[in-house]
């Protein structure tokens, strides 16, 4: 990919703040701002690796990628989860893609449009995007202007099941300019939309396009794309097997196949990965009570991976008492987080006070530190009116200072993080109660309809990988308000509404950072969620393997397999 | 024959529908959809999960629901499975050689060992033997299968090195001894379960036979031990067990959810674990009305089996 990488930004051309997938990075190049801090995340030993191997000159070897889930879904537009973003990173293309560091590398595009270059207009509504002309796909057709145009409109098209239109719904006139050069209006500026589109992955039009129905296409059961490894066989239930595509048009592929291994259960997973018969375990990872005994396999790396999920307590803003921020300030100051992680997590992941990771252009490092203190929690109930009764439990009004926290059953640490809660909080007179359900359940109708009322989660708030959180904050977003994103907690708060639409209007990266640094300053303010901390998985991979780059801007960390290569 | 047959048919196909309802109206009832396992991610917006709801036809009345499923199940059509777009049948099919191929090693093991310790149970009543198969039983019965699973796969896989640690092969070797090999620790496990229920059946259904007056005159006659034992007692105790075996049929095919979750076995159990968890509506009823005809053969067997072969039977029904 040796010309890929002089097509590289050079630092400060965006000024599209946008970048990375599910958490922004820093716009790490240009403003010098966090990169992948080594220090944050334990031993990199990816990094270690990398610098001493070279890659064979012809596909070698197999990796064995063990997953908790199957992937299932492989059509890239259409609904998956972080196991099937595996395939579709690795099958197929998207015109740029985001990198560990924050920047957007161009793959399927020459370069990454912006305001400097040209590539974005008439203050954001028109875009052009110049193609590479040495691309094709798997089945040897040259991919052309004609297939992005195919794969964006696909996405709009009535009837057709695709993931997520936002910022597609926005998109006008989609006009192919020559076989490799395509530009598109848009309906508003949307500055989310150049990292939207990191995650969009390109879909052959000449397979798809005579097919009656776009659901059910022999082209989902078998994919073809344009990226490092093709499609080869799949056993449901078991694995997937992945080829190396020899006429790939980067660096890469150096291994000759890559599967995908489910083992459901994730101690039978870990036990596999002990036994050598994975190579790598990831995205659930291994349990956090086998990490002391899993760092020291022998030819084992095992790491705390960053992720940009933040775990937390989300109150259901409609509950007598959870509206009220004395209350939930209380709750945050009665609280005792590092005892919680030390005990129930190993110590492995580390507090925050933002929604943002920490790994963000837009993460706010100077946010009132959280502080276990019960007194003053005490102090702001009694001052809110909240009197404390029988047994010691607080009411107000009648109304008593109890609610329900539920998460997810058989989630056993979350589970223990109830207890602790339980005990911190009945300290204070509140009483939580807890009622847990599966998976399927609670994050039906009781999840998107706010029908709970306090939950324990782990989430993300952006807006693929940019840090537009909108979706989740905005009051706009509350579906049982008629609004259409995820705002659950069903928050409202204007002066954060203002600051999140100018933020998404904006193509002005350090006036979009000011914007949401002041959101963070609100959030931690005023508590619509309680945050704990950053997600921490531990991930682990055997010995020798070099290329292995945990890229917080993807959903998983196989993002990048066409790089990866056995060493000595 | 004929007539019993066709009513035995005919009570199927009415048992069928009545299934098919009750599971249909459970399976929609319970909270949660196919949906929930994106908006807990928080990458999708509520309009694109409603917009989904509509185009899978989940917001519709359930009755209208369960008549589109009917009919076109009348018509051989099982549907498209909500998680991977393919259609029921050949996702059913594909996971059917793993669990066939597991559950028979496994039944095939327990019955002999059955029959055998059951037998000897019996014959040897209240000796060592006896008492220790009795023990053993209980404690096969109250282990649960999947920290038996646990147990096998950290002493033999982890420890020992002797066992794979889960799986139907290894990747990029299916020779025949590889899954020979990685056949060993489940079935043991599968089997053990049975083994313990085979032989209580086996031991009372001998005891039951070795103290009939035929047998007591046989033994007057003269006839060896040994003849007894194989020539007329054991024909007789068996006949019970065909109706176990007809009952163990559709187990044989619908899998075993615990031991292939813990063995990483790609085989129904699983499926059918995986496919409630993901609300995969289409796919569960598949597989329940799968293993529902597989119960209703299962049984119609066993009674044409057994007329075969005690003739005392009537067919009358």
């Amino acid at each position: 990919m040796s010309h890929d990488k002089t097509m590289q930004p050079k630092s400060g051309k965006f000024d599209l703040g946008a970048i990375g997938r599910r958490d922004m990075l820093g716009l790490g190049l240009g403003f010098g701002l966090t990169t992948m801090a080594a220090s944050t995340f334990g031993f990199p030993a990816w990094a270690q690796t990398d610098a001493a191997a070279t890659p064979p000159s012809k596909p070698t070897g197999v990796v064995v990628v063990g997953l908790s889930q199957e992937p299932v879904s492989f059509h890239p537009l259409m609904p998956g989860v972080e196991v099937d973003e595996i395939i579709w990173t690795n099958i197929f293309s998207s015109l740029w893609v985001a990198q560990p560091d924050g920047s957007l590398k161009p793959d399927l595009a020459i370069e990454v449009p912006s305001v400097e270059n040209g590539g974005i207009a008439e203050g954001g509504l028109l875009w052009t995007v110049r193609l590479r002309d040495d691309v094709t796909w798997h089945d040897g057709k040259p991919f052309t202007a004609e297939d992005v145009k195919y794969s964006l409109e696909l996405i709009n098209q009535e009837g057709f099941r695709s993931r997520t239109r936002v910022g597609h719904s926005l998109l006008g006139e989609i006009t192919v300019v020559g076989p490799h050069e395509i530009s598109w209006r848009m309906t508003e500026a949307f500055s989310p939309y150049l990292a939207l589109l990191a995650n969009t992955h390109m879909v052959p039009r000449h397979l798809l396009e005579g097919e009656a129905d776009q659901n059910s296409t022999a082209f989902g059961g078998q994919p073809v794309g344009t990226g490092p490894f093709k499609w080869d066989t799949r056993t449901p239930g078991d694995n997937i097997t992945l080829a190396a595509n020899e006429t790939y048009h980067g660096d890469g592929p150096y291994l000759d196949q890559a599967v995908l291994k489910y083992v459901p259960d994730m101690t039978s997973l870990y036990a596999q990965f002990q036994t050598g018969q994975v190579d790598m375990v990831i995205i659930s990872g291994i349990p956090q009570n086998f990490y002391a005994e899993a760092k020291n396999l022998p030819d084992r790396e095992v790491f705390i991976a960053p992720s940009g999920n933040i775990e937390l307590v989300m109150p259901n803003l409609d509950h007598p008492a959870l509206r009220e921020k004395p209350v939930r300030q209380a709750l945050y100051y009665a609280m005792n987080k590092q005892v919680i992680i030390d005990a129930i997590y190993y110590g492995v992941p580390t507090v925050t006070e933002s929604f943002s990771p920490r790994e963000s252009w837009a993460y706010n490092p100077n946010l009132p530190a959280h502080v276990y203190d019960p007194e003053k929690a005490n102090a702001l109930l009694d001052e809110a009116g909240w009197v404390r009764g029988d047994g010691g439990m607080r009411s107000k009004d009648g109304v008593p200072l109890a609610f329900q926290i539920s998460t997810t059953t058989g989630n056993q640490l979350r589970e223990q993080v109830q207890q602790f809660l339980m005990q911190d909080w009945a300290a204070i007179g509140v009483a939580l109660s807890i009622n847990n359900m599966p998976a399927a359940v609670i994050w039906g109708d009781f999840y998107v309809r706010s029908q709970f009322e306090s939950l324990l989660v782990g989430t993300s708030f952006r807006t693929g990988v940019d840090p537009d959180p909108a979706a989740r904050f905005a009051s706009t977003a509350i579906p049982l308000k008629g609004g259409s994103g995820g705002n659950y907690m069903q928050w409202q708060n204007a002066e954060a509404d203002a600051l999140m639409k100018e933020g998404q209007a904006s193509f002005d990266q350090e006036r979009r950072r000011e914007i949401y640094h002041r959101l963070q300053e609100i959030v931690r303010e005023e508590l619509p969620i309680l945050p704990i901390w950053q997600y921490a998985p531990v991930e682990g991979y055997k010995k020798g393997l070099v290329g292995f780059a945990p890229n917080i801007n993807q959903r998983q960390n196989a993002w990048n397999m066409g790089s990866w290569f056995w060493g000595s | 024959m004929a007539t019993f047959l066709l009513r035995r048919f005919a009570q199927a196909a009415l048992l069928l529908v009545i299934v098919s309802m009750i599971g249909f109206a459970i399976l929609h009832l319970a909270p949660g959809g196919p949906l929930s396992q994106y908006a807990v991610d928080g990458n999708m917006t509520q309009a694109d999960l409603d917009r989904l709801a509509e185009q899978l036809g989940l917001n519709r009345p359930l009755p209208i629901q369960y008549a589109e499923w009917f009919f076109r199940m009348l018509q051989g059509d099982w549907g498209l499975s909500y998680r991977d777009q393919q259609p029921v049948l050949h996702i059913i099919l594909s996971h059917l050689g793993a669990t066939l191929e597991l559950m028979l090693t496994a039944t095939v093991l327990a019955m002999i060992l059955g029959v055998w310790v059951g037998t000897l149970g019996a014959v040897r009543r209240y000796s060592l033997f006896d008492s220790l198969a009795t023990i053993g039983a209980m404690v096969a019965l109250s282990i649960p299968t999947f920290w038996f699973g646990l147990v096998i796969i950290y002493v033999f896989s982890v420890g020992l090195d002797w066992l794979p640690s889960g799986n139907r092969y290894t990747i990029g070797d299916g020779s025949f001894l590889n899954r020979i090999h990685h056949l060993i620790g489940p079935s043991l496990v599968l089997a053990l379960v049975s083994t313990a229920v085979w032989s209580r059946y086996m031991r009372s259904s001998m005891l039951d036979v070795i103290n009939q007056d035929y047998i007591r005159t046989a033994r007057a006659k003269g006839v060896s031990e040994r003849n007894i034992l194989f020539r007329h007692a054991m024909r007789n105790a068996l006949l019970p067990m065909i109706t176990i075996a007809g009952v163990q049929i559709p187990t044989l095919l619908s899998g075993a959810l615990v031991t292939e979750t813990v063995f990483t076995w790609p085989g129904m159990g699983r499926l059918f674990l995986d496919s409630i968890s993901y609300r995969d509506y289409p796919v569960v009823m598949g597989i329940l009305m799968f293993s529902a005809v597989l119960v209703l053969l299962g049984s119609l067997l066993a009674d044409i089996l057994y007329s075969v072969a005690d003739p005392r039977i009537s067919r009358q029904g």
